[in-house]
Parts: structure tokens; sequence; C-alpha cells
């Protein structure tokens, strides 16, 4: 490889160009397929020399307004977040693209089509439509890269942020990517009109109108933009609409000599003339995209007549799950020559918890104490603890939102279920939990809530998390009565003592808050392992 | 050249450090490589697999197509099956045979055995036991690798200098008994095709 070309995953391509594009400072909640963007920021030596900062945060809603903060003071940011993130950080988000970005600002947004890890597979592209800003969806790593350096680019250009859309086969798949020679940051500028970010509805109004007044500006981009090509073919029989990663499925296929002509396009609001170029000379236009039928959607509200348009709303490609090359060659109409069927005998082989995990020792009390309760009173959430509902265990009966166990455990109550019991871990709690705990000791909720505590954000694979050492003041602080602050150790020749305290929290008429505290066993051996390779390097 | 290769196992068991040697040895060559891999919820003792491609022309997908694979290459045999569509015909498996029963309805295993026999292009080593003897239970990994060797596109030595990199920062023992363990799996493999 020459030097300047790195093997990078698309996250890391992402973090990498931040820094070369000159970012001042780096904002994320972890959440796959995400979390390794801020995770090289932290890593990165060339961060720390260049004074970067890198912060993992509470949530992706304080990420995004941490964004919105360093960008006011005129320098470069870049936050990052998994799709359903975006949701936790949506007003903020939204609120954004009428304030405007000083400094650039770009919102990195990790869909999870197929949900390999996620509760939905939400297309976040419409978050970007909806707060009437640019959208960049690279359609492989060297673009990832170039599209990140560019946005900060495009950012400050139009004084807007600008959503960066990855999907999961781009953010953890790695290949070679070429670097750009780096930029230096920004100094410190406060906006010039110091009431620009007052969205106050007199001045929301005014920005409102700015930013709508910007858009025609912004599809003129698009229509310009080095990332939207128009590839031409002789066969006019088909033409092709491939967005992001949908357009390496496409070639592949072809192996870069398509017949059809192809519009590939990874900038947005949507170059409306190259779709109306293509449109106006094919018979059929195929549209093909990764996640929700978005481009096709928005077809409908531009061409005369959509007749000839087809993709997921008509059934030529699947509604569901992520695409690969396979699926478009079946809807190009080209052969596709599958391997042997998977044999009968073969069986699933879901994640489990790892051997040694506290959630192991955790649920066995749980569900000891409960044995005397029907089943189905126990809200869980988003964590590795979510592992629960797997047998053996079948110890929860709701994931539904980071947060959520608490507000449903505790409306439950409201409703009557007694006991009513939320499970929690640490680093989901100071993410969305302790609102719902405020909640509960406002009203004075008879619920029992178990915050399983391992020191970490275990399912993204170990970053800090904020709870450390601090949930017993937090729910203190919150208004938990002390006496109804349990903390126990879950581990098995402890069971009969957890099982103890857990059945008398469950009788109390009150709120109760049970920490389970444990070290991750992942994050015990990693800090084991380096340990002792430190112990050697003393020698 | 290129190769397509579907590299499976059970999370935990270390597919990636499979993907790093032959990547490397890959990028030393300054052929392309494109290597996908799904972290988070499948991690935990799930099925785990990696596309790696490598080619010396420019690769569009991360993910290989179904029925193109040159080669399935895996640390456990039931995670074999579960790929078989990605083969092609004339497609390599490469398999180790030893067995991850995390689950309660772990298939018999002759079963098992007796799928990936009856492909004529396969490989089925018992990778496990074979770096136990080596004193090295941490270098199955390398052992399946040596197995691959022959099909993989590169010339032995090439595997060795990567392998010789990938390990250095971990002393020589360590270099050593990884290459050893890839000469292991090379041999086996040889005297496994004569067979």
């Amino acid at each position: 490889m020459t030097p300047n070309k790195l093997l990078l995953l698309g996250d890391e391509a992402i973090a990498q160009a931040a820094i070369d594009a000159g970012v001042s400072g780096a904002y994320a909640y972890p959440g796959t397929p995400s979390s390794e963007i801020l995770e090289y920021l932290i890593d990165s030596k060339e961060a720390k020399q260049k004074g970067i900062i890198a912060q993992w945060t509470a949530n992706e809603k304080t990420a995004v307004e941490a964004a919105i903060g360093a960008s006011y003071v005129g320098k470069r940011t870049i936050v990052a977040m998994k799709h359903v993130g975006l949701n936790v950080a949506a007003d903020a988000f939204i609120n954004s693209a009428l304030t405007g970005a000083n400094g650039g600002m770009i919102v990195v947004t990790a869909d999870d089509p197929s949900m390999h890890s996620s509760q939905n597979e939400q297309d976040n592209r419409f978050y970007g439509d909806f707060a009437h800003i640019p959208i960049l969806e690279p359609s492989n790593q060297q673009e990832a890269y170039d599209m990140c350096f560019y946005g900060f680019q495009l950012s400050e250009k139009f004084h807007i942020p600008i959503l960066l859309r990855i999907t999961t086969r781009v953010a953890h798949s790695r290949a070679g990517v070429l670097h750009k020679d780096p930029l230096p940051q920004n100094q410190i500028s406060l906006p010039t009109d110091l009431k620009q970010y007052i969205l106050l509805p007199a001045l929301a109004r005014k920005r409102w109108s700015k930013l709508l007044s910007i858009q025609p500006a912004l599809i003129d981009e698009s229509e310009n933009s080095p990332f939207n090509k128009f590839i031409d073919g002789n066969d006019k029989s088909i033409g092709i609409i491939a967005s992001g990663i949908a357009f390496n499925y496409v070639m592949e296929n072809f192996q870069g000599a398509n017949p059809y002509p192809i519009l590939k396009i990874s900038q947005y609001p949507i170059p409306e003339k190259l779709i109306k170029k293509l449109y106006n000379e094919v018979d059929r236009l195929i549209v093909i995209e990764e996640g929700y039928p978005f481009i096709e959607k928005m077809l409908t509200s531009f061409l005369c007549d959509n007749l000839k348009v087809e993709g997921k709303l008509t059934g030529l490609l699947p509604r569901e799950g992520e695409l690969n090359p396979n699926i478009v060659a079946q809807a190009l109409g080209l052969p596709n020559i599958e391997g042997k069927d998977v044999p009968s005998i073969v069986v699933a082989r879901p994640p489990s918890f790892c051997p040694g995990c506290s959630h192991i020792d955790s649920y066995n009390a749980l569900n000891e104490a409960l044995k005397d309760y029907s089943k189905g009173r126990v809200f869980s959430d988003i964590g590795c603890y979510t592992l629960g509902a797997t047998p053996p265990f079948e110890a929860i009966n709701s994931c539904v939102d980071m947060g959520a166990s608490i507000s449903m455990a505790k409306a439950a109550s409201d409703m009557g279920l007694r006991p009513a019991v939320a499970v929690i871990g640490d680093s989901t709690f100071t993410h969305s939990g302790m609102t719902g705990l405020l909640d509960a000791v406002v009203y004075n909720a008879p619920i029992t809530v178990i915050i399983l505590d391992n020191s970490t954000t275990g399912m993204t694979g170990g970053q800090p998390s904020h709870a450390n050492q601090r949930l017993v003041s937090i729910c203190t602080g919150l208004g938990v009565n002390p006496e109804h602050i349990r903390i126990i150790k879950p581990l098995k020749n402890r069971h009969q003592e957890n099982v103890q305290v857990i059945k008398e929290e469950l009788a109390y008429e009150g709120v109760s808050v049970i920490i389970p505290t444990r070290e991750c066993v992942q994050t015990l051996n990693r800090r084991m392992r380096a340990k002792f390779k430190e112990k050697g390097e003393n020698k | 050249m290129k190769k397509d290769i579907i590299l499976a196992g059970v999370g935990g068991q270390g597919i990636l450090s499979i993907a790093a040697t032959i990547g490397l040895a890959a990028i030393k060559k300054n052929l392309n490589i494109k290597q996908a891999e799904v972290h988070g919820m499948s991690q935990r003792g799930g099925e785990v697999v990696s596309h790696l491609r490598i080619s010396d022309s420019q690769i569009f997908s991360d993910l290989i197509t179904k029925g193109q694979a040159d080669m399935i290459l895996s640390l456990e045999p039931l995670e074999t099956l579960r790929y078989l569509p990605y083969l092609h015909e004339s497609g390599w498996i490469i398999s180790n045979s030893e067995p991850y029963t995390n689950i309660p309805n772990y298939p018999d295993l002759e079963l098992v055995y007796n799928e990936i026999r009856k492909y004529k292009n396969h490989v089925l080593i018992n990778a496990d036991e074979i770096a136990k003897k080596l004193n090295a239970p941490l270098s199955a990994n390398m052992v399946l690798i040596g197995a691959a060797a022959h099909y993989l596109g590169f010339e032995p030595q090439e595997i060795e200098d990567a392998i010789r990199e990938q390990f250095s920062k971990k002393g020589e023992d360590i270099v050593n008994v990884n290459i050893q363990a890839f000469r292991e799996g090379l041999a086996f493999a040889k005297e496994y095709i004569k067979a």
C-alpha cells in the first residue's frame, strides 16, 4: 500500500476524514454500527496531538447538542450515532437545521437494515429530508472518507449541518482508503448575528424562511456533485437509479461494464434534472436503494407520470432487510446461480450471555424471587441483558427503546400491576432511565427497578459508562429512599441472599432500586490482559 | 486474480484474526481487499461470518455474491454448513472438525461431517487438536490458514511473512509457534487431499 493509503473500516474512514478535515470536537453515544467512529478518534494519536476533543456523551441528544455548541463557537464538529439514536436526538437535530452551523457540522447516522443489532430498520434519510438539510450517502469506504471531508466544506458553504448516512456494510467493512493532506482547525469565531441561535418564534420564523430559501441551491449542489454520477449505457430499455451501497451491488453484477444507463445518487436533495434526463431516455426506471423506498417515493412528487418507475413499492425488490448482489441480480433479470441450500440439519445459533456474565446470576435470582407470581411483569431495556429474553432465562417481557423499562413499569403499576419490575443496564440508565425514575419517585410508584451495573456499555464493545460509581448518588439525588437502594453482588454463591433482597423490595409499596454490581467479564478480561502485558514489559 | 472467501465461526472464536492474516498477505502484494464483518449482538456466542474479498482489479460489493465464493474457511463444522449457498460449485471447503457446542440442539456431528464430505473439494481438519499438540491452543486459527494455503492464491512463504509481521510485536517465540501451526496445517491438507 502507498504510504497515504490505510486499511480502514467505513467508520474509521469517517473518523480519519474528520481529523484530516480539521475537526475540533467529536461526540457520540455508542451504538452498532456507529461505535468505531468515536473509538477511532479516541484512540488516534494524531487526534490527541492535535488536541481534538473526542468524548462519549450520556446519550445521542446531548451529543448533538454538544456539536451545536462546538459549531456555535466556529469549530468543526462531528457527532455519530446509530439510526435509532437519531430518534433520541431528533429535537436537537431538527432545530440545528434552523440555527444553522457556524463551524462545519456533520451528524453521522449508521443505519442497520436487516436489524443485525437493532430494534428496527428505519431509514434516516427521511430525517435529513425532514430537517431540510443535505444528506450524503457514500457507497464505499473511500467515499465515506471523501464525503465526510467534503461534508465539512458543504456545511460551511451553506452554514447548515449535514447528515452523513451510512449503513452496516459500509460501516463494518474494511478497504484501502487514500487520505488527503490535513487542513488546520478553525479558530474560535462566534456567529456575527448573536441572535442566530435563539429560536424564539419571531426569530425562528426568519431562520425557517432562510432555510427554505437555500433549498434550490442545495438541489443545484446535488446536480453538480462529484458523488452523483450519470453513467451512460447503450441499452435504454432499462434505466437504473442506485443510491449509496446499492450502487456497488449493481456494479458487482455488471463487473463495471453496465449495458444500461445508471444514475448513482450519493448526495441529496435528489438531483431532479439528472433524474428527469434518465427518466426521459428509458422504458423502465428501476430504483435500487438500501433501506426504505426513499428516492422512489420522492419521484412521484416531481415526475408528471411515474408509471415506469419500479422498485420496492412495486414489489420488484423486497421491502424488508438489506440488499445484496443476488437480490439486485434478480431485480435486474440477470442470471443468479446460488450454491447448494443449507442442509436441513443446520440449526440457528443465537447469541447468548458470555460464560461468567453477571447478568446470568442476576436473572437467576430475579426468576426465583418472582416464581410465586404470574409471569409477564418484567419490563426490560436495550443492552446485553436483553438476552435475558432467550432460554433458559426467559426472564423479561419487553425491550422497546432506551429507558422504556422504568416508564413502562411505572405506568403498569399505575394501572394496578403488583409487582412491576424494570430491568435496565447502568449505561442505558444514565442514557435515558433517570428521567423515568424521577417520574416514579414523584408519584411514589410501587416499582422495583433493577439496574444491572457491569460498569460498561457492554453490547457495543465495552465503552466507558457514565454511570460509573455514580448510581447510588444519582438515585438518592432523584429522591429514592436510601433504605430501598440495595446493592447486591450477582454471584452463584450469593444466590439465596440476592433472592431474599429482591423479594423484600418486590413487596415494598414504593420505589426500590436494586443494583447488582459486578464488572463485565469482557472488560475484566481485557483489563487483566493489559495488566499482564504491562507486567511483562516492566520485567 | 480474485478470491472470495467466507470466514465462518462462532462469536469469540477469532475469525477476524484469520481475516487479518490473509488481508495482510494481500496488502503486501498490493492487491485490493474488502472485508465485511458484523459487530454487536451477534458477537455474543452467536454465529459470525466475515466476507473477505481479494482481487487485483476493483472490488465493488462488500458482500460476496451467493454461488460465487471460492472458499468457505470455517472454525466450526456446523457453521461451515450455514454458508453453503455462497460456495461456487468448484469452490473449496476448509473446515475445522472441532465442534463448538454452546447450543442444546447441536446436530449429530457425523451428520455434519457427512454434509461436508459431500463436497469433493474439502479439507476437514481438527485444528484445535493440532494446535494443542504444539502446546499452542490459541494457534488453531493458524493451523486452519495452513490447511487453506494451497487454495488462497498465495505462496506459503507469502502467508508466513504475513504471520511474522502480524505477531512480531509479541516476540520471536509467538511468531515461531504460529508459523509452526501454519506449516502443520499445510502438511495436513497435502496428505488429506492425496488420501
